[in-house]
């Protein structure tokens, strides 16, 4: 019984995991960026979310809200910002470490903004599903509604995003943009759109995460900055490259985490995320289905 | 005035100057092909003709359109196609959907649905290899691909950057045979850059030699090829 | 050479003398910012030193200093240790650190070790929630006290505590600079440098990529654990909250404001840091801004500056590199 009710606790964050290492794989695979400020990009649509829930009283309008302003942010930050320095550094006239830097500021940017206009305290931005855990007989498993419409939304987006990638021409565009961009352009593709339509991509699958998660915990500026680690750290188990690869990462990452947490205690789940990828990184360099291109110096 | 006009152009690689004050002129639905040796600035003039990179000076014009300053992607929506150097397919993608990219921007898709079906009879090894990723073709099928892909586009001009590249001599006689058949059926013209002298003249009208950078002459390339200094020179045979 | 060397070390003896001196004619606001500067010049000269000249990235030295910070309080109350050897065991465990995650790093190219030394800045502090020894949110406190009388008695007037800690902060800059200006143009200076320059040629010529960069992480982590003793120093105490992640990306800015490969820019990008919050104390309470503007203007104008720093200026601080050539 603990074992299942570990399961599927693990389940509902290792989804959330997911969420977060598809938006860092998203655009790492087409812009060879680990974007920092997917936290920051993530917690500023749960913000609006969390608005547009006071003026409507309702979580559900809220969600699709907080979606569109995750799309809209990412590609403003893609658009305004990130391109022109990719670009230059690509081309060598910048350091590679430009634009990684460049997205550590924007995280402090977004997170002082929000501090800013929201203050630092801890905002309540709740669903209406319960929390509590379902009964089974006597038995409370720790897996509430809210948990469940995690592993729903989770599911959904990635159905949605496999939808889109396999079967149509926006998605055929963003993986060869991804994969090739020079012979993308050579075929009539305009790289620099489709990337950031796959920033908006990586912007709405965060603010999913944040829009789902929150209810669950609290709402500050902050409040997302360890699920930047853990999605980072599920899309290293993926192998950085992956999309399959960062749910499967996420997932693996949330029943590890449940089982840490179960038998070992709950101070010791940052550290373990740390431990992990010192582990994945040794054991596995490539993930657990990464492609070619080695995450190690030639 | 000539279809594809290229007058006075320089190409810098930073402080590298590889394409030097370079003109020539080719008519319409001609077969050009653009010969020199390893590092001579073919490649680098085919990617500045289609936009991928800058040139310094000078000009080069498409049915009197400036090709220099436009983006590779608005170029091949107005009829510039350009299959770059070493099978330009995307090998992460099955060949179905290389074939898709050729005319994902076109609106025309009944259109597209033809040409698609002129290519896989042009080349009917890639009708049996629909499903399978680009990554596993053998090296003429990806070039027969790259092809096909950008013939899907509906291009006026083609610009192919050694397509015998690491190809064996009967696979180099089908590709220059089909392009050779395309450019008569199709009218198009055709810039063909190649290290490969003899096979490449044997099907082109006009033959433009180029030796690190700079034009070292240009003419009928029947002409070119009865030129016995050129040939003990240039053509290498 | 050896002539330049002994005039550089008279330089920096003045120059200590001339900041010692200066600490008796301003107020003690002043001096206890002068102390944060110096922390912060250590702190971001480890950055440089790793970024700037062995090419890793580290966005994880708030960890690496909060271990420094740690093991120092720890000796020192534990062991009795005096306070300059308690610093120096907080150096030698952020080492310790440092060669551990240096081991993996060597073995990491750019996002890795970003996303690596992220974790651990974020999860590294923690950790004092679980040891009991730790002293978890509140943390441990630390007085060094005051300065001895040998010292005191000598420049006559009042010592204060504030006066000693930049006493001691300045001499350990100094002396940090010092090592590290040597350091770099001794042989391990060279191999860095041949390293990021070009790895395959020095692989090719017989440097050992690995060890060199394994090297330049330990380095690096001893200074910052030393920063992180210093710092622990001045707030009189150590807590997780002083080693937030906030402070691993404020020393990276103050690098990049420095720029990278700039050592004399870290006293620049520290006089910046410390200079922010100053700024926007006299920026907020002048518009009569609520707590919530105050609480996160300095956050504000350091992102804000790393961002421009980043797009306008790349290659004014040097984040430039050698044009790369393709083909
Ligand atoms: N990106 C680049 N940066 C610097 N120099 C370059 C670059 N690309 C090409 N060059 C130089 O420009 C010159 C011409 O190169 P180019 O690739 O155009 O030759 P090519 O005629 O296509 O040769 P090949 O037959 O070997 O393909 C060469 O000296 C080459 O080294
Ligand atoms: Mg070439």
């Amino acid at each position: 019984m603990l074992f299942i009710d570990t399961l599927l606790i693990g389940l509902s964050s290792g989804a959330i995991y997911a969420l977060m290492a598809l938006a860092l794989v998203l655009v790492w695979r087409s812009t060879r960026v680990v974007n920092f400020a997917q936290a920051g990009q993530a917690i500023l649509s749960t913000y609006l979310g969390y608005e547009v829930m006071n003026m409507t009283h309702n979580y559900w309008v809220s969600i699709p809200f907080a979606i569109l302003g995750g799309a809209a942010i990412a590609a403003f930050v893609d658009g305004v910002i990130m391109r022109a320095l990719v670009k230059r550094s690509h081309k060598g006239s910048v350091s590679e470490i430009a634009p990684v830097i460049a997205t550590l500021g924007l995280l402090g940017l977004i997170r002082s903004l929000t501090g800013m206009i929201w203050g630092n305290a801890y905002l309540q931005y709740t669903s209406p599903l319960s929390g509590k855990g379902y009964m089974i007989g006597q038995h409370t498993i720790p897996f509430s509604p809210q948990n469940l419409i995690i592993v729903i939304g989770a599911l959904l987006v990635m159905g949605v995003f496999a939808a889109i990638f396999k079967f149509t021409n926006l998605g055929l565009a963003l993986r060869a943009a991804s994969f090739q961009p020079e012979i993308s352009r050579l075929a009539g593709i305009r790289v620099d759109r489709i990337r950031t339509i796959g920033w908006a991509f990586a912007g709405a699958a965060g603010a999913v995460a944040g829009a789902l998660v929150t209810p669950t915990t609290y709402l500050s500026p902050n409040s997302l900055d360890l699920l930047l680690v853990s999605g980072f750290v599920a899309a290293v188990i993926g192998g950085l490259d992956s999309l399959i690869g960062a749910v499967l990462g996420g997932l693996l990452l949330g029943v590890g985490f449940a089982f840490i947490l179960q038998y070992i205690g709950t101070s010791v789940t940052f550290s373990a995320a740390f431990i992990i990828l010192i582990l994945v990184l040794f054991m596995r360099p490539r993930g657990i289905l990464g492609s070619k291109g080695g995450r190690r110096d030639a | 005035m000539s279809a594809l006009e290229v007058s006075n152009l320089s190409i810098n690689h930073g402080a590298i100057v590889a394409v030097r004050k370079l003109s020539f002129t080719v008519e319409k639905g001609q077969l050009a092909a653009i010969i020199g040796s390893n590092g001579a600035g073919k490649t680098t003039l085919l990617r500045a003709l289609s936009g991928l990179i800058p040139a310094s000076e000078g000009t080069a014009t498409w049915k009197g359109k400036s090709l220099l300053g436009q983006k590779p992607e608005n170029l091949v929506r107005s009829g510039v196609a350009h299959v770059s150097e070493g099978k330009s397919v995307i090998p992460e993608l099955n060949v179905k959907e290389n074939l898709a990219l050729g005319g994902i921007w076109r609106k025309d898709k009944k259109d597209v649905a033809i040409a698609t079906e002129e290519v896989l009879e042009l080349f009917p090894r890639l009708r049996e290899r629909l499903q399978q990723s680009a990554d596993t073709l053998s090296g003429g099928e990806r070039q027969m691909l790259a092809i096909g892909r950008a013939l899907i586009a509906r291009p006026d001009l083609l610009l192919l950057d050694e397509p015998s590249l690491g190809l064996a001599p009967l696979i180099i006689e089908q590709i220059f045979e089909a392009v050779n058949q395309l450019r008569h059926r199709l009218g198009l013209t055709v810039l063909l850059v190649e290290q490969n002298a003899m096979s490449a003249l044997k099907i082109a009208d006009v033959g433009i030699i180029i030796n690190v950078g700079t034009l070292v002459t240009s003419g009928q390339s029947k002409e070119l090829l009865a030129d016995a200094n050129l040939r003990a020179a240039y053509l290498g045979y | 050479m050896r002539k330049s060397k002994s005039l550089s070390a008279l330089t920096f003896l003045a120059i200590g003398l001339f900041l010692l001196g200066l600490s008796n004619f301003v107020d003690e606001l002043r001096v206890y910012q002068g102390a944060q500067i110096a922390v912060y010049v250590i702190a971001i000269s480890s950055i440089i030193l790793l970024t700037g000249y062995s090419g890793q990235i580290s966005l994880g030295h708030g960890a690496l200093m909060a271990i420094g910070g740690y093991a120092a309080v720890l000796s020192y109350t534990y062991w009795h240790l005096p306070f300059l050897l308690a610093f120096t065991v907080g150096a030698l465990a952020a080492a310790l650190g440092g060669f551990i995650l240096g081991m993996a790093a060597a073995r990491l190219s750019g996002p890795y070790l970003a996303g690596t030394t992220l974790a651990l800045a974020v999860g590294l502090p923690s950790l004092a929630n679980q040891f009991h020894i730790l002293g978890g949110e509140q943390g441990l406190s630390f007085d060094i006290g005051e300065a001895p009388k040998w010292i005191s008695n000598k420049t006559g007037g009042d010592f204060t505590q504030y006066k000693w800690f930049f006493w001691v902060s300045v001499v350990c800059a100094l002396a940090t600079i010092w090592f590290i200006k040597n350091l770099l143009q001794s042989r391990f200076g060279r191999t860095w440098r041949a390293v990021r320059g070009n790895p395959s040629a020095a692989a090719l010529s017989g440097i050992n990529i690995g060890r060199s960069k394994v090297l330049a992480f330990t380095v690096s982590s001893t200074l910052a654990g030393l920063a992180g003793a210093l710092l622990a120093m001045l707030l009189g105490l150590v807590a997780p909250m002083a080693f937030t992640l906030t402070l691993s990306f404020t020393l990276v800015t103050g690098a990049v404001l420095a720029g990278v490969t700039n050592l004399a820019g870290s006293i620049v990008g520290a006089v910046v840091l410390v200079g922010i919050p100053e700024f926007t104390d006299a920026v907020a309470t002048h518009l009569g801004g609520s707590e919530k503007i105050s609480a996160n203007l300095p956050g504000l104008i350091t992102s804000v500056l790393l961002i421009l720093t980043v797009i306008f200026m790349p290659n004014g601080p040097k984040l430039h590199k050698r044009k790369k050539v393709t083909n």
